[in-house]
């Protein structure tokens, strides 16, 4: 008896894969074909990198991350100006967007009221939808004008004796950079942290509320329930300041040189590889170059891939809003 | 024409529920006092257009428990909410009508105070995640800028010993608040309110997201606690209501429909409406 039971379920479930519909079939693998495509791609694409840049990974090795000869006539190689320039720029604008996003993303969850929140939130998204040239055009002709006339001058003036501010105001240069990217990662973060904000429970404003706490301390006992998703946000603008192009290479001055100065100029990873890809002639060139790519490549995939797992974590547990 | 509109009327009139007349005065066997705690009158709640409160009027004597029941939509959180001034941070809620502490007009004075005077123990265990056990309890001192560490510690301790959780955290006191089990918690949100040293202590379900033995400790809880604060909790539980309050308050769409000593309305309540709710026949 029982063995036949079996036989009958077996059977059973064979019956059920014949009566499948043959275009379900066909149209669910095709779309694994699509996702594994998409995992494929990033696979070759870091393999192409790593074997067009193992002749430059094999002459220099380690120390092509920690010298700054850059030097295409003698064929010597160095990142470490670029490495410099991507980190100091990306961290100026993490600087001065960070406080900014918040602020914002403060007041759209927790203060404004609904007729003010959407349009702005709409506009702190559209920013995200201008192309980056755009701003590079902008941070050009008007950014850089306005950093070397009215505002370069008074920080050499003021703070000149800081190594911070040393140097003549060329407009173009690391701040200019910061600036510029810092306004490019400001919706990211701040529409993030807004999510993140208002996926905070109702119950934990009120707890806060009810135990006589002003509107800042209850925003303060939100931000704190929302931080990992804050921190996700920022790191997730961190990760687009790295990778950022061409509004960065038309206002940082390309310059291989690491400076302490805010007003000299630099170059990024980025912004040499958009420059130099069409002289690169030699062989050791384009490799030393897609060395740097690969660097980039994968500092943005451990970047994102970081923050992204905060956001995560701190949005699945959102509760709803509870009915009184 | 005239005749049968006037028979409508009246037909109308007659089919009237006890609940329609505005007059709740009328069941409202509890009569006001100038001491009394709290003092309600007239309050109507509303939420955008939708009217959640009709002219309640109740008088709560201190250092008592009054239980509010009714059955879900009723208006009781509404009520309870507006007495800690916590109905207004609904966007498009409004509330009319007069409420005092202690003769204090509480909408003329200072949110904030009134919060501090009159705490809350909400339905579902609501610790703050991101802080240990003592902060939690620390939680509202620390707002009023009490920074001090000794002075933090003994209060600490005293309300979480109030809450009868002292023995249970008292060796791990630096835990996440949320380590705890939902009973636990539940006492760490009591001992948090108690921190802030209020006179009156709104509790709104407070036991109904927990099992039975954490229960019949948050009622013992209550029973404490009434000897030093006034307590209104909203329950669902008609028995929890019979076995901790001294008053109770029966709501139904958002009208006090009967208002008594517990012993009365459970035993011998004015009103059938009242009556058919407590015996479960609706609701």
């Amino acid at each position: 008896m029982e063995l036949q039971l079996h036989e009958n379920t077996v059977t059973g479930s064979k019956q059920k894969l014949h009566t499948h519909n043959f275009g379900d079939v066909v149209f669910k693998n095709l779309l694994r074909f699509f996702a594994f495509l998409i995992l494929a791609l990033v696979i070759l694409m870091a393999y192409e990198m790593y074997a067009t840049s193992r002749l430059s990974i094999d002459k220099f090795g380690w120390h092509f991350f920690v010298t700054s000869i850059w030097d295409p006539v003698q064929k010597n190689f160095g990142a470490l100006p670029f490495i410099y320039g991507t980190l100091v720029s990306s961290f100026i604008a993490l600087l001065i967007a960070l406080p900014l996003s918040l602020g914002i993303a403060i007041f759209l969850s927790e203060i404004a009221p609904p007729f003010v929140e959407k349009p702005v939130s709409f506009l702190v998204e559209l920013l995200a939808g201008i192309p980056s040239i755009v701003y590079g055009i902008w941070g050009f002709f008007v950014m850089v004008p306005w950093l070397r006339k009215s505002i370069e001058p008074g920080l050499s003036k003021y703070f000149g004796t800081l190594p911070l501010f040393q140097g003549a105001p060329y407009g173009v240069g690391m701040l200019a950079a910061g600036i510029i990217l810092s306004i490019m990662i400001l919706p990211i973060i701040t529409s993030i942290s807004r999510d993140v904000l208002k996926a905070v429970p109702r119950s934990q404003k009120e707890a806060a509320l009810a135990l006589g706490s002003t509107r800042w301390e209850a925003t303060r006992i939100a931000l704190s329930y929302a931080r990992s998703g804050i921190i996700g946000a920022t790191i997730l603008g961190l990760g687009r300041a790295l990778g950022e192009t061409m509004a960065v290479t038309m206002v940082i001055g390309n310059r291989p040189t690491i400076s302490a100065s805010l007003l000299a100029p630099s170059y990024t990873m980025a912004s040499v590889l958009a420059n130099e890809f069409t002289e690169a002639t030699s062989d050791m060139y384009i490799s030393a170059l897609i060395e740097i790519a690969l660097a980039l490549f994968i500092i943005t995939i451990i970047v994102n891939t970081f923050a992204r797992l905060l956001v995560w974590a701190a949005t699945k547990n959102s509760e709803s809003f509870e009915r009184l | 024409m005239e005749s049968i509109l006037e028979i409508q009327e009246q037909q109308s009139k007659l089919k009237m529920t006890p609940a329609a007349t505005p007059s709740s005065v009328l069941n409202n066997f509890v009569p006001v006092s100038d001491d009394h705690k709290i003092i309600a009158r007239d309050i109507n709640a509303y939420f955008g257009k939708v009217q959640a409160l009709k002219n309640i009027s109740l008088s709560i004597p201190g250092n008592s428990v009054v239980a509010i029941i009714g059955p879900s939509g009723c208006g009781k959180s509404t009520f309870l909410r507006s007495i800690n001034r916590m109905h207004e941070i609904i966007p498009g809620s409004k509330i009319t009508g007069s409420l005092t502490l202690d003769g204090q007009d509480i909408y003329q004075m200072d949110a904030v105070m009134v919060r501090k005077r009159i705490g809350m123990v909400f339905q579902k265990p609501n610790p703050f995640p991101t802080m240990s056990i003592f902060d939690n309890v620390a939680a509202g001192l620390k707002m009023n800028g009490m920074r001090r560490k000794a002075p933090l510690k003994e209060i600490v301790e005293k309300s979480l010993r109030q809450a009868a959780l002292w023995d249970e955290v008292k060796d791990s006191l630096s835990k996440g608040g949320t380590s705890l089990s939902g009973g636990q918690q539940q006492r760490l949100c009591i001992a948090r309110t108690l921190a802030v040293n209020p006179e009156v202590i709104l509790m709104d379900e407070p036991a109904s997201a927990l099992d039975p033995i954490s229960t019949s400790k948050i009622e013992e809880l209550i029973y404490e606690l009434k000897k030093q604060y006034t307590i209104v909790i909203v329950t669902h539980n008609m028995q929890q209501a019979a076995r901790v309050s001294d008053f109770t308050a029966f709501f139904y769409l958002g009208q006090l429909i009967e208002y008594d000593e517990t012993k009365a309305i459970f035993t011998n309540p004015h009103l059938k409406q009242t009556e058919d709710y407590i015996t479960g026949r609706f609701g």
